[in-house]
């Protein structure tokens, strides 16, 4: 057997990753609670109108998933934290590049498993229909797990560093998830809506390119930011 | 004709902050040779083990190991240097068979290796309790493992004998042996001097980051 390249220890780490997500499903249960827990709290907020809660409902499924995203990406670096496992990988040597590709694969797929959780409950409980197609919907919910899994993950290695790292972490990945926070939640509530004037594909168009963006940022970045 | 250098230390400083873990050292390690590094805790001695296993970068001076400069061939270093470290580098949620099996996956060895590893260490491959059920012993010993699956050219270990009980501490002596008959250099850093002094032929003693006795 030969040492593995680049792809190959993507693979490798991003098996890894997911077992140690399924070893701590209890972490998994409280993302989701916590999610819920978001939703019901919007509703409350906005009161019995449910005209406008429908109106508002990308926006809250995104909203609830970004704010469960923090504690998800820091907790898939505090495992790496805890007895130096990454300095570990780094020292095999594993290809930095690979560590973020399947750390940032790993959160969004947790990210989007939490969406496609979410959409029934939004479906439940403000009475929303799907009126797109739903590979559509799906679409835009893989978009926007990736949109936040990239630059969640390169951030949150940076934030990993620092000792106010769970206030940190936030504060450097909202401001710039803004404009996938909007193009997620305006294509989101156009899949709920209807979409007469065709707009979705505008919306998943500004979806990818911050994606393809973002991760190329993270592959280029990633190696400087874990070394010491 | 002397021996090829496996490790040469030339007027190496390291700070952190407003720190110097490390002040202007300087030692050669012959290759298949065995350094035994003392001192006292925060002496410098985990420092230079990191800054010469790569994961630290000297603030001045040159350091080149295994006849690679530590400045430029980072992942040629990495590739032939094996550390045995204080934080063991495993994943608490995997049992050992699990973490060993990564590792196996990453260095390009077949999943048997890993499984013998975990035996040679006296652990059972098939236990497939989470690491963090572990004691500490036996969290030396995986980690120990981890370095027997790399087959490393030279080996760093760092308080090797920490958290061992008697029978442990003959394991690890019976693996550095081991280490040493099969060629590969040795620096073996702890403030249990007695039970280095045998397996080593050559001392550092730091103080506060400076060497005091070669």
């Amino acid at each position: 057997m030969k040492v593995p390249g680049l792809l190959g220890a993507t693979w490798i780490l991003l098996r890894k990753d997911l077992l140690l997500e399924w070893r701590s499903r209890s972490r998994i249960n409280a993302l989701i609670f916590f999610s819920l827990a978001t939703l019901l709290l919007f509703s409350f907020a906005l009161g019995p109108d449910t005209a406008l809660l429908r109106r508002g409902a990308g926006g809250y499924l995104w909203l609830a998933v970004l704010l469960a995203s923090v504690l998800s990406l820091g907790e898939s670096f505090r495992v790496e934290r805890e007895n130096a496992s990454l300095e570990g990988l780094r020292l095999v040597p594993a290809p930095a590049r690979a560590i973020f590709l399947s750390k940032a694969l790993a959160n969004a797929v947790l990210l989007l498993g939490l969406a496609m959780v979410l959409v029934p409950v939004l479906v439940a409980i403000l009475d929303v229909r799907v009126v797109l197609p739903l590979p559509t919907l799906l679409e835009i919910l893989v978009l926007g797990a990736l949109a936040i899994a990239a630059p969640g993950t390169l951030h949150g290695a940076i934030a990993s560093h620092a000792r106010a790292r769970d206030v940190l972490l936030p504060l450097l990945l909202f401001p710039i998830l803004i404009p996938a926070l909007v193009a997620a939640a305006k294509s989101t509530a156009l899949v709920f809506d209807g979409d007469p004037m065709g707009q979705v594909d505008s919306w998943l168009g500004l979806l990818g390119s911050f994606d393809l963006l973002y991760w190329a940022l993270g592959f280029a970045l990633f190696p400087r930011v874990i070394e010491e | 004709m002397s021996a090829p250098v496996a490790l040469d230390v030339q007027d190496v400083s390291k700070r952190f902050g407003a720190h110097w873990a490390l002040a202007r050292l300087s030692f050669q390690l012959p290759r298949g040779g065995a350094l035994l590094l003392t001192g006292h805790n925060g002496s410098g001695k985990t420092t230079l083990l990191r800054l010469i296993a790569t994961s630290l970068q000297p603030s001045s001076g040159k350091l080149t190991v295994l006849g690679l400069d530590a400045a430029t061939a980072q992942e040629e270093i990495r590739a032939r240097v094996g550390l045995l470290s204080h934080a063991h580098f495993l994943y608490e949620d995997l049992s050992a068979l699990e973490n060993l099996e990564v590792l196996a996956r990453l260095l390009g060895r077949p999943a048997s290796a890993a499984r013998d590893a975990v035996a040679r260490v006296r652990l059972d491959p098939r236990d497939d309790r989470p690491v963090r059920f572990y004691s500490a012993g036996m969290r030396k010993r995986l980690a120990l493992s981890r370095l027997f699956l790399k087959a490393p050219a030279l080996a760093l270990l760092d308080e090797p004998f920490g958290e061992l009980d008697p029978e442990g501490i003959a394991d690890v002596e019976g693996a550095v042996t081991e280490l040493r008959a099969a060629g590969i250099t040795l620096v073996l850093a702890t403030h249990q001097i007695r039970q280095g002094q045998g397996l080593c032929d050559q001392r550092l003693h730091l103080e506060t980051g400076r060497s005091v006795s070669a």
